[in-house]
């Protein structure tokens, strides 16, 4: 893994053994591995920094819960009373200016050594000026779906979220401008970067540069109402050939022929006749409702209702009929569509790629 | 029945005199904390919103320095503080009129805060619902007078057992414990005064 | 010098057998005393425990297995809500000034508190709002008829709780009972400031004062500026409910940043107002059972005023997910490391007090020393939180969560337990079971650090808190299960602690006036202490008058 600066001798020795918690690093091992969200497996340089950052943080702390613990266990067992201790009391003692004295000075030295270290992740994240071949995202939180604006490149779309790789050579992060329509929300793919709160009536903004192509995952991580647990986050960093081709894809205004496919034909008649366009845009279309995700390509993505749920015709046929079933307190109400119109809605939708 | 064995030393011959704090200033001072934390809060949040309005009256076009009323508000600590100092010299007449000057001059300044509410309601239609000045405006002066109110009661009552005949020198302690409150509620209002009055306009 | 025998108390117990149970009931609910005020409070406590605790056991029974169907999502919203309001509001803060009201006195050589009626007020105040706050279940319908208990969490962040996004009237349960239990406790707090400044024995001075009374001091007094502002921002937040204002209303320019600073302002000191108390009863029971004094008595108590300082300067750490800024995220990362450094002073001085003393492992003292432990764990994964970036990977998740439990629970729990077992004897006259005390704390042990070990993994593998499922494939399946495991173990041994409790008040050991050979003045009345507490007014001349009358070759005076 690549290192962030000085302190960088400490992350390569120290490897997944080092960080165990006291007394759980039996089971720690194999499930840092294996999981797609661990903070620990970092893919881009806010979390790489933020990992060698931790390493040192967890150094220092096991070393001074090795030395305070180790030093009371002994005082413990060293000093125990004993039945053959005569029944006088010890020697009673106050206090000792030297020992006081050593012991405030030394964690004072250690909490600056940590502070120093801190501060300049901190600036290397939050305070270094943006590279001109960034690109420009717009997150917006929605209760519970995230919705997604490249502005330069005329992309809207929703819940899943594409990017470039970035090479380190020549590097391409991509910023993420960041605000929400309702409550509050927070952005956390913990592979990517730390996570960042999206708040209505703020803007903030973050940056990932991610080294691999691959998808990552995380979710909403600040409470924001009934469905916060399933307002799930899926980014996939793309190769600069791959990206560009779904920016291609994504520009395009929704398909709208479907002379060899009567259903979504009627699929789509219908649904520009219901109420699902006050609430949804298919771009091209007369549906130009904000308050519900960008469905122009739906059919392209890999999952619906903003990650759990997977995209199949099934599913989606399920989700339009009866959102609460599959996500209980979700803002989609029930349209109590008939089964003939729920089939070729169905049918329309799963065209739009 | 159990063994006593213990015994607390009784000292015949204190080196000095113990004397503590008496426990009802103590008190009123901790209430006087407290009280002040909540309005720093309020004052925090009005000074945070300055300016930041989206639309409605501005302080600038709508406030008016209620010189008269803080006159008044602040003179009544004034009389409040001769109401004690008579009463530690058991002048229980001077101390009954010095109070009652003291609910006067409070009464006319909470009439002098209605009248500008009614002017800022009915004229300039400011509410606490219209723009974030409002909100900020009348929580922080309403939560004020609140404090007024709650005092003027207590000194009323002080009034009335003065007037009664029935407060003397022995309860100087307690009239200052409530000087103290009275206190207290004029020097919030000078901040809140800095603060809505000159600073946010 | 002369003397006065503690003398036996005219026994009012005896008096109190074979009365109408009304007249017993009645002195109870208008008594002033502080004694009884205390241990109402402690009751109070402890009822409130087992039920946050019961909330707690179904959320991890949902937890145990991801896509759980246990409870509905609005139930477990309402779940995790409750049983933090719960904890904090109505379990700790009223456990911990029930021991306050019921020791300050007696150790200071006073009869009762400043204020009695006060007290007595504060308590019922109290007590009614934590019935409000449950009442909230059965009284009106909320959002999708959920009922109305409170779903925003412990911290009720804005703009959730506003009238548009929290519809009916669970957010206003909250914010109701919650002012409510702050009146309560600022009431307390100003008793217990005015008794100790005022009402301390011939020869105490400040100086002279048990170590426990002055965390009272500090933390009494952190209470006037910690709940106020709390009290402030609840306010402003019916305001903007019932009359329209728009303090943390966006769509009008308010600032939902502004309820998080606000919150924080009170949330953090506030739980140094729990902690501190904890520190107050090992201050206590580790000299006592080391058989040394307590080891840098002028610095715990510089310590503890610096804590008491310093943590009102410290609450961004709670927002550095907020995008405060490097300035703001940087300043708030040195005020935290900063408090770390009288913390670890009091560490040290309870190492240094155990050092070369004589430890009886007794049941009060196996509590206090898994405290010390547990309370080192959870100061170190509070600096690891404490560097802005990695707390941007942990904050608002897992870790955290494992880190405050790992604060309330193995540190503030754990000495509350000690402090029950310690103190238990002078309060019903009667000690309580050591093999019990024994059962209670291994079990309790364990299943302490099954839980909440644990729980700092699935924090490290991208966990969010405030949850109600998750997927699988995310390695938190396990971790969860075991986690669960152990707060059942928990809920056992705290079971067989409450039968302890009840069984040692008929069938315990008689204690005597001190059991423990102690030093503090509480130990020099009988048990239990009469209502008056002390016949004759005592005078101290050192800070451990009992020790200066057992050992009066070697006093204390002259060692301060």
């Amino acid at each position: 893994m690549s290192c962030f600066d000085k302190y960088s001798a400490t992350c390569s020795s120290n490897g997944e053994g080092g960080f165990a918690l006291y007394g759980a690093t039996f089971y720690a091992g194999p499930a840092f591995a294996q999981s797609p969200t661990s903070i620990f497996d970092p893919a881009a340089t806010p979390a790489h920094s933020i990992f060698d950052l931790s390493m040192l943080v967890l150094s220092v702390t096991l070393a001074i819960f090795l030395i305070v613990a180790g030093l009371l266990v002994y005082a413990l067992i060293r000093f125990r009373h004993r039945s053959t201790d005569s029944d006088r009391e010890p020697p009673q003692i106050y206090g000792s200016n030297q020992i006081e004295l050593s012991w405030t000075v030394i964690p004072i030295l250690i909490v600056v050594m940590l502070f120093l270290t801190t501060t300049r992740v901190i600036l290397g994240t939050e305070a270094i000026p943006k590279p001109a071949s960034a690109l420009d995202v717009i997150v917006i939180g929605h209760q519970f779906w995230w919705e997604y604006r490249y502005p330069r490149l005329g992309v809207v779309t929703a819940n899943e979220l594409h990017v470039p790789i970035s090479n380190p050579a020549a590097p391409t992060p991509t910023y993420l401008t960041m605000s929400s329509a309702d409550v509050s929300h927070s952005f956390w793919v913990p592979r990517l970067a730390g996570k960042m709160d999206v708040i209505p009536n703020r803007v903030n903004v973050m940056w990932i540069d991610p080294k691999q192509a691959g998808l990552f995952l995380g979710q909403c991580a600040q409470y924001c109402g009934t469905q916060h647990a399933k307002m799930l986050l899926r980014v996939y960093a793309q190769s600069p050939e791959d990206f560009a081709a779904w920016v291609n894809q994504q520009k395009q205004p929704a398909r709208q022929d479907f002379s060899g496919n009567p259903a979504a034909a009627e699929g789509q008649t219908v649904f520009m006749h219901s109420a699902c366009i006050n609430c949804h845009t298919i771009a091209g279309t007369v549906a130009t409702g904000r308050f519900g995700p960008d469905l122009t390509h739906l059919g392209s993505r890999d999952t619906i209702a903003s990650g759990p749920v997977q995209n199949t015709p099934e599913n989606l046929r399920k989700w339009i009929d009866h959102p609460d079933s599959m996500k209980p307190g979700s803002l989609m109400p029930s349209m109590h569509l008939n089964d003939h119109d729920l089939d070729v809605i169905t049918a329309y939708l799963t065209q739009l790629h | 029945m159990m063994n006593t064995t213990s015994a607390i030393p009784i000292d015949g011959a204190m080196e000095t005199p113990w004397t503590l704090p008496y426990r009802g200033t103590v008190g009123m001072a901790c209430l006087i904390v407290a009280e002040a934390a909540i309005f720093i809060i309020f004052i925090v949040a009005y000074i945070y919103y300055i300016g930041k309005s989206l639309s409605g009256p501005t302080p600038a076009q709508v406030l008016e320095m209620p010189i008269f009323g803080t006159i008044c508000l602040l003179s009544s600590s004034i009389t409040v503080h001769f109401a004690v100092s008579a009463l530690r010299k058991q002048n229980l007449r001077t101390c009954t009129i010095h109070l009652a000057g003291t609910v006067l001059l409070g009464s006319i300044f909470l009439i002098t805060t209605a009248q500008e509410w009614y002017h800022l309601i009915h004229t300039e239609g400011l509410t606490i619902r219209t723009n974030l000045f409002g909100t900020t405006y009348y929580s922080l002066v309403g939560l004020h007078a609140s404090h007024v109110v709650v005092g003027l009661i207590m000194l009323s009552l002080t009034l009335c057992f003065a007037l009664m005949g029935r407060v003397t020198e022995e309860h100087s302690e307690k009239l200052e414990v409530l000087s103290l409150y009275w206190h207290f509620v004029d020097g919030v209002w000078v901040v809140v005064f800095l603060v809505v009055y000159v600073l946010g306009r | 010098m002369t003397t006065t025998p503690v003398i036996e108390a005219i026994d009012e117990t005896a008096a109190s057998h074979g009365r109408p149970p009304l007249n017993v009931v009645y002195e109870w609910l208008t008594t002033v005393d502080h004694k009884k005020i205390g241990l109402m409070y402690i009751v109070y406590a402890l009822i409130f425990l087992v039920i946050a605790g019961f909330q707690a056991i179904l959320m991890r029974i949902q937890l145990a297995v991801p896509n759980n169907h246990f409870v509905s999502p609005q139930v477990f919203n309402q779940l995790f809500t409750m049983h933090g309001t719960t904890m904090v509001f109505f379990v700790g803060m009223p456990i911990l000034f029930g021991f306050g009201n019921y020791l300050i006195p007696l150790m200071i050589g006073a009869r009762d508190m400043a204020f009695p009626r006060l007290n007595a007020f504060s308590f019922w105040i109290s007590a009614f709002a934590g019935v409000l706050l449950y009442f909230s279940y059965v009284g009106g319908s909320g959002l999708y008829a959920a009922g109305s208990a409170p779903d925003v969490g412990w911290f009720a962040y804005a703009p959730l709780t506003a009238k548009v996004f929290s519809p009916g009237h669970s957010t206003d349960y909250w914010t109701l009972a919650v002012f409510l239990s702050g009146v309560g406790s600022i009431g307390t707090a100003l008793n217990i400031v005015t008794t100790i400044l005022s009402m301390r024995c011939k020869g105490m001075t400040m100086g002279r004062m048990p170590l426990l009374v002055w965390l009272y001091l500090v933390m009494a007094s952190l209470v006037f500026v910690t709940v106020s502002p709390l009290t402030a921002a609840q306010i402003m937040l019916t305001l903007d409910r019932y009359l329209g204002a728009h303090f943390f209303d966006t769509q009008a320019g308010g600032s939902a940043v502004l309820w998080m600073h606000f919150f924080w302002i009170f949330g953090h000191p506030e739980v140094y107002v729990l902690v501190l108390p904890a520190f107050a009863f090992v201050n206590e029971i580790v000299p006592v059972f080391s058989r040394k004094a307590i080891f840098g008595y002028a610095a715990m108590v510089a310590a503890s005023v610096g804590i008491g300082f310093i943590s009102l300067s410290v609450w961004a750490h709670h927002m550095f997910t907020v995008g405060l800024g490097p300035a703001g995220n940087t300043f708030f990362v040195f005020a935290t490391m900063v408090i770390s450094v009288p913390t670890g002073i009091k560490i040290f001085n309870w190492l240094a007090t155990i050092w070369g003393g004589k430890v009886i492992f007794a049941v009060p003292m196996m509590f206090c020393i898994a405290f010390i432990f547990q309370f080192l764990v959870a100061g170190l994964t509070g600096i690891m939180l404490s560097a802005a970036p990695f707390d941007w990977q942990l904050g608002n998740s897992y870790f955290v969560v494992a880190h405050f439990h790992y604060v309330l629970v193995g540190a503030i729990l754990f000495a509350l337990f000690a402090a029950f077992y310690y103190w238990y004897p002078k309060v019903t006259g009667r000690m309580m079971s050591e093999k019990l005390g024994k059962w209670h704390f291994w079990l309790f042990v364990i299943g302490f650090h099954l839980t909440f070990d644990f729980m700092h993994i699935p924090g490290l593998l991208g966990m969010p808190r405030r949850i109600y499922t998750y997927e699988a494939g995310r390695e938190w399946e396990t971790l969860n299960l075991i986690v669960g495991i152990g707060a059942i173990i928990q809920t056992i041994a705290t079971l067989i602690f409450v039968y302890n409790l009840v069984r040692s008040y008929f069938q315990g050991e008689v204690a005597g006036h001190d059991p423990w050979d102690a030093w503090t003045l509480e130990w020099a009345t009988p048990s239990p202490p009469p209502s008056y507490n002390f016949a004759v007014d005592p005078t101290v001349n050192s800070r451990r008058p009992l020790w200066d009358l057992k050992h009066p070759e070697d006093s204390d005076t002259g060692y301060e």
